[in-house]
């Protein structure tokens, strides 16, 4: 099961965020902070699988921008890795060039950008994100 | 779109609401919409699993959908159920290793490709279906060997992806039922991760091994120089998933270095969580594998010392009961104290140190408690050491509640102590009243040494330790219940209490007495509690209470188990008599003991007089009074319980009785049958005393079981035409009874039983009294070379009774078969699951019976068990049994104001509308067929308004109220409990539509 979906750029600013189950708005910070302060302070010779709490992190990297999932125990890290790829492969396709070093979307275009995002998803591959 | 936001959205209460709207959308032309709504559906699944019930199959007709994304979506809800019943599922094994095949050869379109491989995640998703949905069962796993090979094969293309499927692959390889093929490469598999150079892999293999060393531990051996390498490795997470692989292969050699390696850790990690989960696991190998004593302080020092406050308060607990309790030798157990005490003393010396509080309580706990072990050291350092600890300003008043119990156990050994007095003086003014009272209580005791002593004994030997334990673990409570005695939520009446064993304790003497009663076994419950000394006075009294009463049971016990042995063989002589021809009197008298008593009491004396042996056929009898009794169904049903209790423990008595009376009745059995119609009262009771007598003789003569059985049933059997002449009436009438329900019956034609009866043995058929009732066909269940397993679903009023056959095939007799039914989460077998045979003879069947209960409710579960037997070798055959909702409706019979107090007393209710199809245009059809269908009782109806009523047995009443309008019938459940309605709702709409 995954649990949410985050991207977020280096200096720590959210840039997208979906939760899959219900979670305050204000924990959601909380998280969010300390989800960024592991991922980032993680060299890349590290496994990308991180314990976090009572679920696993999974995030990989593309420039200056972090895709983070957080799991639980019952998920298969390597593939819900490799659908972060598939992911970031899809946004390419249909944005035509995401710039993974800048801001992915502005707020606005966030919340559109995820179903959209889904649907190209499950297009492509299979549904992960119900 | 709206479908993506109701699945996320939705709450639970409006699913009903929408629920039809979104079942409309399946059947949707486009693809997109369809798989919407399945997603839609998953959800609603999630939220609430007993309101889509009803769309099973639909889900089914989803998995077979020609998109794959819809099929696709339909197996998240598979994984779902099959994570909660595996076992409902098996039949579709195939179908997910058709689609799996499909999607591992490529049959897929190919955008679902990643990376040139086919739909990875799909792949995923079914191999863990397919895991779990093999667990323990051979013969589904066998459909899965090839294609789980296949995976394999096709995965060993260098890609994450493919990585992933291996694991996959990997797990449920090792969930399923082992294949020694299969296991040898998934093990290659394992290997080749472990020693991958990159880094994820290396966590996967970890992963996978950890998880496949539970089935197979020598896998760890051919890895174990790359498992010490990551033991070291600069990645925390490598170090911590090595770590919990560890953990699963400890034993008592391995131990030491591996809770090292773990401490080693745990004082470098800094996260809660992980400490937290650690701490317990090290305390958990320490206690389990402890080689020897100051290790395992040492371990447990550090421990505590680490994660002493953040760890689960039963570690200390624990450590502490283990202290007191001991192990069996003596001496070690001085020892371990000693050393305890030893090293607490050495970590108190160090002026700054910090510690944890949990620690520091361990510690106080222990010096009071021992601290005289040890004896080159004065006391009265240690009381300065405890001292120096109280004034602290760290040392939360809970940890100060240990110390001050301590240095009272401490002081009451010494004779006069400054550092005593001086405490005193200092927390007499103190703020805290906890200490306080401590300080005061001190006081008085030290004015009275002697009666210090007398309460606080201490003297070294081990036997009175255990007692002293339990004695100072109320000591310290009792603060502590007094520190918290003003919570505002206690009860008036136990404040006063807590108020009285204050006064108590003060007095000393009561204080000594209530915990000499106490003793060891309430010492620990007592701990527990906050209101430490009155409850512990407490549970003595009860404790001895229920000894008492375990006793009495005891006895009674026995009493019951010689009965059943006794009372096993003649039933099973009995039955073979009475299959042969299966209309005899038994069942038509036990049909009209139904008939005849009106009156309660004559019905529990009749009961009375009953054998064990007699006790299910006195039970279809008692359901038949239920039925005659009306609308008070439940009060007499809960009678007739009570009765067959008081029976029990009289039984006894009646079997010398009924010895002594045995010629007697033999006498007046032919002529007690005579008038047996025309008097029946006396005549029902004098014939089941008659076949008691039978019984009686058989198993106290069982050598002349035949002869006997044989000599008696004449008399019977001479009788039986013209009985079943006069009985037709009352057995049309019977069948009227269940008419009046409109419960479908199979009567058995007797021409019809005769010509199975001719053609072979081994058809089973229902014993007659049990034919009488409703009850399904007659289904195989599972057969080998030697014996073959039927089952026959009986449906009486109060209960349902499984009716298990086991014909032996053989040539030659069966021994010892076992018929043993497992535990099920939702239902319940009464009496004991398992049933034996000692001998089955050749070419014979034999027969036993279950009532089975409902205990959690859904539309359809299964009940699995075994049977095993004794032919050649032992072997064990397997079934299962489904059982649906129906089975254990009844109708209840109620006037319409009985129904309108219940319904406003009721609170769960469901509502929905559902489409009449045109052969049910009328109202009072559609009632009938849910009469007929449901077991439903019509209440009432007016006009185009009607309410039924039912209950789930044994007596959870659900009423229902429809009304028809504009060609819907709108339904409305209610029922105290809540699931109820959802899945008779559901029964409701499956009869509709199939009518």
């Amino acid at each position: 099961m995954i649990k949410f979906f985050l991207m977020v750029n280096k200096q720590g600013q959210t840039r997208l965020s979906r939760y899959y189950e219900h979670m305050e708005i204000r924990k959601r910070t909380m998280l969010e902070a300390e989800v960024i302060k592991n991922c980032l302070s993680r060299s890349k010779d590290q496994c990308s699988f991180i314990e976090y709490k009572d679920f696993k992190l999974v995030y990989r990297q593309y420039a200056a921008l972090f895709v983070v999932v957080g799991i639980n125990e019952t998920e298969n890290e390597m593939a819900v890795y490799e659908l972060i790829h598939n992911f970031v492969e899809v946004l390419d396709k249909y944005f035509s060039r995401v710039d993974c070093s800048h801001n992915v979307s502005s707020d606005n275009e966030e919340w559109n950008l995820i179903p959209a995002a889904q649907e190209c998803t499950v297009k492509f591959t299979s549904i992960v994100f119900i | 779109m709206a479908l993506t936001i109701v699945s996320q959205i939705f709450p639970r209460e409006m699913i009903p609401a929408v629920l039809p709207l979104i079942e409309d959308k399946l059947q949707h032309s486009k693809e997109i919409i369809r798989r919407k709504a399945v997603q839609a559906l998953y959800k609603f699944y999630l939220i609430a699993p007993n309101q889509v019930q009803h769309i099973h199959d639909k889900f089914q007709k989803a998995l077979c959908d020609r998109d794959v994304g819809v099929m696709a979506a339909s197996l998240h809800i598979y994984l779902q159920m099959a994570k909660e019943n595996a076992a409902g599922y098996k039949d579709l094994t195939g179908s997910f290793v058709t689609i799996l095949k499909q999607v591992v050869g490529g049959k897929l379109p190919i955008d679902f490709n990643y990376h040139s491989v086919p739909a990875p995640w799909l792949q995923i998703q079914l191999l863990r279906i397919l895991g779990l949905l093999g667990k323990d069962d051979p013969r589904t796993s066998e459909l899965m060997y090839d294609v789980l090979d296949e995976s394999l094969r096709r995965a060993e293309i260098n890609h994450n992806i493919t990585y992933a499927i291996l694991f996959e692959c990997v797990q449920t390889i090792y969930a399923i039922h082992p294949k020694s093929e299969l296991l040898e490469k998934a093990a290659k598999c394992i290997g080749k991760f472990v020693l991958s150079s990159k880094i994820n892999l290396k966590y996967l293999g970890l992963k996978a091994l950890t998880y496949v060393i539970q089935q197979d531990p020598n896998l760890a051996l051919q890895h174990q120089m790359t498992i010490i390498e990551c033991l070291d490795h600069p990645d925390p997470i490598i170090k911590r998933e090595t770590l919990e692989l560890l953990y699963r292969i400890t034993n008592g050699q391995n131990v030491i270095v591996i809770v090292q390696k773990m401490l080693d850790y745990l004082k470098q990690s800094k996260e809660e969580y992980t400490i937290i989960s650690l701490v317990g696991k090290i305390a958990e190998l320490a206690e389990k594998y402890a080689p020897d004593n100051e290790w395992f302080i040492q371990t447990m020092n550090a421990v505590f010392s680490v994660g002493g406050d953040v760890a689960y308060p039963d570690i200390p607990n624990n450590f502490l009961r283990l202290l007191a309790e001991g192990f069996d030798d003596g001496k070690e157990d001085e020892q371990l104290r000693l050393y305890a005490v030893q090293s607490y003393l050495a970590l108190l010396e160090e002026e700054d140190a910090f510690y944890p509080q949990k620690f520091l309580q361990v510690m106080s706990w222990v010096l009071g408690e021992y601290s005289s072990l040890v004896t080159d050291v004065d006391p009265e350092i240690i009381l300065t050491r405890l001292h120096r600890l109280l004034k602290k300003t760290f040392v939360t008043s809970e940890t100060k509640a240990w110390i001050m119990a301590a240095v009272t156990k401490i002081a009451s050994r010494t004779s006069c102590s400054k550092t005593v007095d001086k405490l005193i003086q200092e927390f007499s003014t103190s703020l805290d009243t906890c200490m306080r009272q401590y300080a005061f209580e001190l006081k008085h005791l030290c004015e009275d040494k002697v009666l210090m002593r007398s309460l606080l004994p201490f003297d070294a030997s081990c036997n009175d330790i255990v007692v002293d334990a339990s004695l100072s673990f109320l000591d310290g409570f009792v603060a502590e219940g007094l520190g918290h005695g003003a919570a505002p939520y206690k009860p008036h009446h136990q404040r006063q209490e807590e108020k009285l064993s204050q006064e108590k304790a003060l007095n000393f003497e009561p204080y000594g007495l209530s915990f000499a009663s106490s003793m060891s076994p309430s010492g620990f419950a007592g701990r527990q509690s906050p209101t430490g000394l009155s409850f512990g006075s407490d549970t003595s009294g009860n404790s001895a209470e229920t000894g008492h009463k375990e006793t009495n049971s005891l006895k009674l016990d026995g009493v019951k188990k010689l009965w059943g042995k006794e009372g096993y063989l003649p039933k099973k002589e009995n039955r073979t008599g009475k299959e042969g021809e299966p209309l005899t009197v038994p069942c038509s008298s036990s049909l009209l003991a139904g008939h005849v008593a009106d009156p309660p009491v004559s019905h529990s004396d009749q009961v009375a007089s009953l054998s064990e042996e007699e006790k299910e056929k006195q039970q279809l009898a008692s359901t038949l009074f239920v039925g005659l009794g009306s609308n008070a169904g439940v009060s007499l049903m809960g009678k007739g319980d009570m009765a067959t209790q008081k029976f029990r423990r009289k039984s006894k008595i009646n079997e010398t009785q009924n010895y002594e009376e045995a010629s007697d009745i033999q006498n007046s059995t032919a002529s007690s049958l005579v008038p047996l119609l025309d008097t029946l009262p006396s005549s029902k009771e004098g014939h089941e005393r008659d076949e008691h007598t039978r019984l009686r003789k058989a198993s106290l003569c069982s050598s002349d079981t035949w002869e006997d059985n044989s000599a008696l049933g004449k008399p019977q059997s001479l009788k039986k035409p013209e009985l079943d002449n006069k009985l037709s009436d009352s057995r049309l009438s019977s069948s009227s009874l269940f008419a009046d329900s409109n419960i479908e019956i199979f009567h058995p034609s007797p021409s019809a039983q005769c010509e199975s009866a001719s053609k072979t043995l081994l058809t089973p058929s229902l014993p007659g009294e049990l034919a009488e009732l409703p009850h399904s066909e007659v289904v195989e269940l599972c057969q080998s070379d030697d014996l073959a397993l039927h089952l026959c679903k009986v449906w009486t009023n109060d209960s349902l009774l499984l009716i298990m056959f086991v014909s032996n095939k053989n040539t030659s007799a069966l021994n010892a078969v076992n018929l043993m039914f497992e535990k099920a989460e939702h239902f319940q077998i009464l009496e004991s699951p398992a049933y034996h045979f000692a001998v089955i003879e050749a070419q014979s069947v034999e027969h036993c019976q279950q009532c089975v209960q409902m205990d959690k409710i859904c539309t359809q579960g299964i009940l699995s068990g075994s049977i095993n037997y004794q032919s050649e070798m032992e072997t064990r055959l397997e079934f299962s049994v489904i059982l649906s909702l129906l089975d254990f409706i009844r109708p209840m019979e109620m006037t319409t104001e009985d129904f309108g107090k219940l319904w406003l007393s009721l609170s769960n209710d469901v509502k929905q509308n559902l489409k009449m199809s045109s052969s049910q245009d009328s109202f009072s059809a559609a009632l009938n067929t849910l009469q007929q269908k449901l077991k439903l009782h019509i209440v009432d109806i007016i006009g185009n308004e009607g309410i039924l009523a039912c209950q789930l047995l044994p007596s959870v009443p659900c009423l229902l109220h429809c009304r028809i309008h504009a060609g819907m019938l709108a339904l409305w459940f209610r029922s105290p409990c809540s699931a109820l309605p959802d899945s008779l709702l559901y029964q409701c709409q499956k009869v509709m539509e199939e009518s």
